[in-house]
């Protein structure tokens, strides 16, 4: 019998295509990142030169510790008020301008980036705050909670609301059920709401640039400061790193949320 | 708070505590209101349900009854009215805090745990020991026949074994009331059918009280002591499944339930203890005399299509019993065979038409009428009925 899932050539050309539009520039940036010549656009043999600079340069290892912080810690935020909001928006009473404030809560994903930077920079000035860290955060955490809400409102949705009934049926109050079934369920795209506000905090530069303070760089602001004077190849070493990264991050969220759906014995917690 | 009300749960048999006094209603349903903005979804009912009864809510769709039991389990508050189990009023109580336990018409059991876990979620949160949870779940498992299939998830399950688990999850806390929520709604014809004689069985063993919502009326008929007929959020006649179908207070419950020949009156005389009504579908027909007495009212004469028999010359009569048989001529002008039953529609040389439902009684068709046969229809006055329009 033959298969049905075969790929016809048109199906096999079109893949291939698509895949080196978006992965050829990425290749290209990683084998060039272990180019033993100083000039980036010339090969001069297999090398870890570049790696080696890197974790000498104390400015670029600063500016990545930075991202991270800030990534986790306005991941970490945002994902709590997303998610609040996600149950409040799905599963609250009908309220007035419920509408409204939905629509709202999702305006900063079809919002300017520059527009959400300014708007906070002028915030944060009024306010006089010193900017650093937690600004570039909370800027972090405004930016991404949409997303977390979005994910996590989907998955609210598509969850039948007389499973959190029957806890309560069975003798849970009603804070009490959620924790017990409504969590447990919603609990992969949480995690995957978590992942995504990481990554987006991660690559953000123009926010980032707008709310940060004199010596607080974040790692992409680094980057963009370095290729103005010209690129270095050890730029093509970082970005490297970071791809590797964010796989790894890719890599672990597929496989969590694998295993979520087919846990073996309960691991709910009761 | 939750002490106050009677409970059955964490092990101690619901012996008398819910009977207050013997005889009295277990649940007393008493002018409940529920409405969602300006429309009434449950308009003033008030119902008793004596304990170890099988009752049912029947009803169309959207005609409130699925309103009433979510207010029976707690899952609205009823804007007006009291509702009284054993003697404590918990028409405002949480679904946490009373006795009662539901089975949901999607069964919402809990996907991400066992089959044992969803059986056993309502006895870990009564804070039953270990030990006796491990028996009430083994005694839930044997008691719905699903041995074996304690580790597995919801969605290894089959339809019919989900609904089995639903109901021991219902059943595990040993509740005073048990609601269903279309039970077998999911289920197909054949399954449906062994698991209603299932659920009797069951609900007499354990001597349980049991209320379930149906818009199904074969399914009322078959399991339930008394059903309950809703229509816009009113209980239009609550009766036994007879007197439902050879006794509907109304028109409207007489078509809703079972099949129905219905001709508006236009005359009466009455003849004795027999009524003599001119229609204009069916000529003359005679009745006997309703219980009620008619007032000026319009009304209509009711017959079921089992009640009407068909034959090619007409009934043999007995002396002096001819007037009291109705006679209808006409023709055979559709003919539905139903394996069974064969129900054939009747036109009538007065103009109407009328359904018959003949049982098939032998397997060749030496009985069967052929379309356009000239037939007569005939049936005694005890078989009709006289509805109120």
């Amino acid at each position: 019998m033959r298969k049905i899932s075969r790929l016809s050539r048109f199906n096999i050309a079109s893949l291939a295509l698509g895949f080196a539009f978006l992965y050829l520039p990425i290749l290209i940036l990683v084998i060039y990142s272990f180019n033993a010549s100083r000039l980036v656009t010339v090969w001069g043999g297999w090398s870890l030169r570049w790696y080696h600079a890197l974790f000498a340069d104390r400015a670029m290892i600063e500016a990545s510790w930075m991202s991270l912080r800030v990534a986790f810690s306005s991941a970490t935020i945002a994902t709590l008020l997303g998610t609040l909001a996600a149950v409040a928006l799905a599963r609250g009473e009908r309220f007035r301008g419920r509408t409204l404030f939905s629509g709202m809560l999702y305006a900063p994903l079809v919002m300017p980036e520059v527009i959400t930077g300014l708007s906070l920079l002028l915030l944060f000035v009024a306010l006089n705050a010193e900017r650093g860290f937690w600004t570039v955060t909370i800027a972090h955490t405004t930016l991404t909670m949409c997303f977390v809400a979005v994910v996590v409102q989907s998955r609210l949705g598509s969850l039948d609301r007389s499973l959190e009934e029957a806890a309560m049926d069975l003798g849970c109050p009603p804070v009490r059920a959620f924790l017990s079934v409504t969590l447990p369920l919603i609990a992969p795209a949480i995690v995957a709401g978590w992942m995504l506000a990481f990554t987006l905090s991660l690559d953000d530069l123009v926010i980032a640039s707008f709310t940060t303070g004199p010596g607080s760089a974040t790692l992409p602001i680094r980057i963009y400061s370095e290729v103005r004077l010209g690129v270095k190849p050890e730029i093509n070493a970082i970005c490297t790193l970071v791809i590797a990264l964010i796989a790894v991050v890719i890599f672990i969220a597929s496989l969590a949320s694998k295993l979520s759906s087919s846990q073996g014995e309960s691991a709910a917690p009761l | 708070m939750t002490d106050e009300l009677p409970r059955t749960d964490a092990g101690e048999k619901a012996a008398g505590a819910a009977h207050p006094a013997a005889g009295g209603p277990l649940l007393r349903i008493e002018g409940v209101v529920k409405a969602f903005g300006t429309f009434r979804a449950v308009d003033g009912v008030s119902l008793d349900i004596k304990a170890g009864e099988f009752f049912a809510l029947l009803g169309p769709s959207g005609c409130g009854k699925t309103t009433l039991l979510r207010m029976l389990a707690g899952f609205e508050a009823p804007d007006e009215g009291r509702i009284l189990l054993g003697d404590k009023d918990i028409a405002q109580a949480l679904p946490h805090e009373r006795p009662i336990n539901m089975m949901f018409q999607n069964y919402a059991l809990f996907p991400h745990l066992s089959v044992r876990d969803n059986i056993a979620f309502g006895l870990k949160r009564a804070n039953m020991a270990r030990a006796d949870i491990a028996t009430r779940v083994a005694e839930m498992v044997a008691l719905v026949k699903l041995e074996g299939l304690e580790k597995r998830k919801p969605d290894q399950l089959s339809g019919g074994q989900r609904q089995r688990v639903a109901l021991a999850r219902a059943l595990a806390r040993r509740p005073q009331l048990l609601l269903l929520d279309e039970p077998l709604a999911a289920l197909d014809r054949k399954l449906r059918e062994s698991t209603q004689a299932e659920l009797m069985e069951l609900q007499r063993r354990l001597g349980m009280t049991f209320i379930v919502v149906t818009h199904d009326q074969e399914e009322a008929m078959t399991m339930a002591d008394r059903i309950g007929v809703m229509r816009s959020g009113k209980l239009v006649q609550v009766a036994g499944p007879r007197e439902l179908y050879e006794a509907p207070r109304s028109r409207w419950i007489a078509e809703f339930v079972g099949d129905i020949n219905l001709f508006d009156a236009e005359s009466k005389l009455r003849d004795g203890h027999r009524l003599v009504i001119g229609t204009r579908d069916a000529g003359t027909l005679v009745v006997a005399e309703p219980r009620q007495p008619l007032g000026e009212a319009k009304f209509s004469v009711a017959i079921r299509p089992e009640k009407i028999k068909l034959s090619r010359r007409g009934p043999v009569s007995e002396a002096g019993h001819e007037t009291a048989i109705n006679r209808l001529d006409g023709v055979i002008a559709d003919i539905c065979y139903l394996g069974g039953t064969t129900t054939y529609k009747v036109k009538l040389d007065t103009g109407g038409t009328v359904q018959a439902s003949v049982a098939n009684s032998a397997r060749l068709d030496v009985d069967a009428y052929s379309l356009n046969q000239h037939v007569v229809a005939w049936f005694t006055p005890d078989d009709c009925m006289v509805l109120p329009s």
